[in-house]
């Protein structure tokens, strides 16, 4: 017997929604404040990590495809207390013959390369001198492909380099770059530490990771680390699988090898950390996760919090606006108009601090991001969660002071001044 | 088949231990096209009559039919939407909605009413230019002079072409001219046919009515046709010319 229109009923409580927000700019602000600053901190995190995961895990592919990379110490550590460290210098280091035996063992291995940090410090040319910064590393043949570097200039090392432990060096990118920039470096001689080696590749840039460039680095053969520095250098053993199907059977020799090797009894666990590309994405989005759940866990109280605001200046517009109220049950308006009006009204006035917080959130997110050169990203998914949200606060805590606007007698209400 | 039929209608209020007979049993007929005037003085029931033929309360017991229908027990929401389409109300305060202009106040029974907007602006802007503020459609009540506020709230009670028009002090707050000039305008609705009753306690004010019902004590005292009701006074931009569409 009558037409329902819908549209209509909601345009029309939307425009008084905007209305009464509107009449009461102050006041409205302070309350959209809360969820403003509830829905930015969550966005702003998800944004900033989202930016840095983005950048950290196309970084993280430092291992070559299919490999895996045995050391004495895990990749990332969460807890720094000193006894689990403890833990960790009581390993066995690895040698460099453990390297050999596994090459020896594991038929399913392509290659075993072997690599380690020996040292940091200045590397000279004839023209120039580098920062104190320099990563002095030892790398096997192999380990190039393990570990994803590609010579751009020159060569890589090759078996007379280790066998006669040879002073050939490599350089990374921003090292040739920086001691010979006019020229190419392959034939020339650098220093590190009062000892000249014989340029004979270059590598290409490996990029940066938070701010940090990666081709600050040189490498020389690691029989010569080893002979400079001594058998006890921590080693890292690399071994690239034949492809990605018989990765985990190639993982599952190696450790078996290794604990052979190790002389780690059956039932204990590996006394020596395993790490690949994924398990460093793994580590990573462990950490964020943690990251991401305190945000969350903020950005709800600040919600419940704003939440509260809302139902508080809702309830003091229902009573402001009872003769409104009156007015409209008199002429013909149900419970359910009235309920879906102050209803909509505390949506609306939700969804706008919403849209701030999500504005300035993914803006100051970027920023953040933006500090440590990664990519801008607008979080679509969070920005839509985080309306949703706004929806659902503003349904919550609307709906208690949108009850008692409907259920006020049109009586009472219409002689209420 | 007459417009109203009220039976003995009562409505008792508790305020705490205490029990208020407003209404002690009122039967009333009021056929279609009625221009009537309710008096009584202060708490006599007069106001609880209204809010009941109003549809804005329920009897406690009794029998009211508005327009055929038994409406003495229905819902809330019912009541609200017979309240929609029988009854436009005209309040002493105006009562229209601050902030918006006269054509949204007088669109907005229509809203509720669900009809589309074009049909709406349409029948609104009609409403408007029948009590002669077509050229006001776009003030806000605060720009507007008290009678002109009323004509909006006439326009208001008149746009969803109701069964009765009931008008609550109509003119309390307005200078007696400017009643006058409403009053004049209820005279020529009744013309047009418009059942209206008129609630007040100015013998003056009843005076222009067909029909003088008294309630005392929440009793109707006295029923009875007014031999000559008053005219209202005309005026060069009265009430009476502007309802000539």
């Amino acid at each position: 017997m009558k037409r329902l229109n819908l549209f209509s009923e909601l345009r029309e409580a939307f425009a008084m929604a905007i209305n009464a927000i509107a009449a009461h700019k102050l006041r409205s602000s302070l309350t959209l404040l809360g969820i403003l600053i509830g829905v930015f901190s969550i966005i702003v995190v998800m944004t900033a990590i989202r930016a840095l995961q983005g950048n950290i895990e196309s970084n993280m592919q430092q291992l070559g495809s299919d490999t895996f990379q045995m050391q004495r110490f895990p990749a990332i550590r969460v807890d720094d207390d000193s006894e689990s460290m403890d833990k960790y210098f009581r390993r066995k280091r690895f040698y460099y013959p453990d390297a050999a035996s596994i090459r020896e063992r594991a038929t399913l291995a392509k290659s075993v390369g072997v690599s380690a940090d020996a040292d940091v410090g200045a590397v000279a040319s004839r023209f120039r001198k580098t920062n104190p910064s320099i990563s002095f590393r030892g790398m096997s043949p192999e380990a190039f492909e393990t570990q994803n570097y590609s010579v751009a200039e020159g060569r890589p090392f090759v078996e007379s380099d280790m066998s006669g432990s040879r002073n050939v060096a490599v350089l990374g990118a921003d090292v040739a770059k920086k001691l010979f920039p006019f020229g190419s470096p392959l034939g020339e001689w650098v220093q590190f530490k009062g000892v000249k080696y014989n340029v004979v590749g270059v590598l290409e840039p490996k990029g940066s990771m938070f701010g940090r460039s990666q081709d600050e680095f040189m490498v020389v053969p690691i029989t010569t680390v080893l002979n400079r520095y001594g058998r006890e250098t921590s080693l890292r053993i690399q071994v690239q699988a034949h492809s990605q199907s018989v990765y985990p059977d190639t993982l599952e020799q190696v450790r078996g090898i290794l604990r052979a090797l190790r002389k780690v009894p059956p039932g204990e666990e590996d006394d020596f950390e395993i790490v690949s590309n994924d398990s460093l994405i793994k580590q990573f989005r462990t950490i964020t996760l943690a990251v991401r759940a305190g945000a969350g866990v903020i950005a709800s109280i600040a919600l419940v919090a704003a939440g509260i605001g809302i139902m508080n200046i809702m309830l003091v517009s229902v009573t402001e606006r009872t003769k409104e109220i009156g007015i409209r049950r008199a002429i013909g308006a149900k419970k359910r108009n009235i309920m879906t009006q102050f209803i909509l009204e505390a949506v609306v006035l939700s969804e706008i601090g919403g849209i701030i917080g999500i504005v300035l959130g993914i803006v100051a997110g970027n920023l953040a991001a933006a500090a440590l050169n990664t990519p801008p990203v607008f979080p679509w998914d969070w920005a839509l969660i985080g309306l949703a949200v706004c929806s659902v606060v503003g349904i919550a805590f609307g709906t208690y002071p949108a009850w008692k606007a409907a259920n006020l007698d049109p009586i009472e209400s219409l002689r209420y001044e | 088949m007459p417009l109203i039929q009220i039976h003995d209608l009562t409505r008792r209020y508790v305020m705490g231990t205490e029990t208020v007979h407003a209404l002690r049993g009122v039967t009333l007929t009021i056929e279609r096209g009625e221009y009537i005037a309710i008096m009584g003085p202060s708490g006599s029931g007069k106001s609880t009559l209204m809010n009941l033929l109003g549809c804005l309360d329920s009897p406690t017991s009794g029998y009211y039919e508005l327009n055929g229908v038994n409406v003495a027990h229905m819902d809330d929401n019912d009541l609200a939407e017979v309240r929609n389409r029988e009854i436009g109300f005209v309040f002493q305060s105006f009562n229209l909605l601050a902030r918006s202009d006269s054509l949204h106040n007088v669109e907005l029974p229509l809203i509720y009413a669900g009809l589309p907007s074009a049909e709406r602006r349409e029948q609104a802007v009609r409403a408007l230019t029948n009590v002669g503020l077509g050229d006001r459609m776009h003030h806000r009540p605060n720009e507007l002079s008290g009678g002109q506020r009323q004509r909006v709230a006439v326009a208001r009670a008149l746009v969803n072409d109701p069964s009765i028009v009931l008008a609550d002090e109509p003119t309390g707050n307005l200078d007696s001219r400017t009643g006058e000039e409403i009053l004049g305008l209820f005279e020529a609705l009744s013309r047009k046919g418009n059942t209206i009753i008129v609630v007040t306690h100015e013998e003056e004010v009843a005076q222009h009515a067909r029909r003088i019902i008294r309630i005392r004590d929440g009793l109707i005292a006295a029923d009875e046709v007014n031999p000559n009701p008053r005219a209202a006074m005309k005026f060069a931009a009265g009430g009476t010319s502007m309802v000539a569409a």
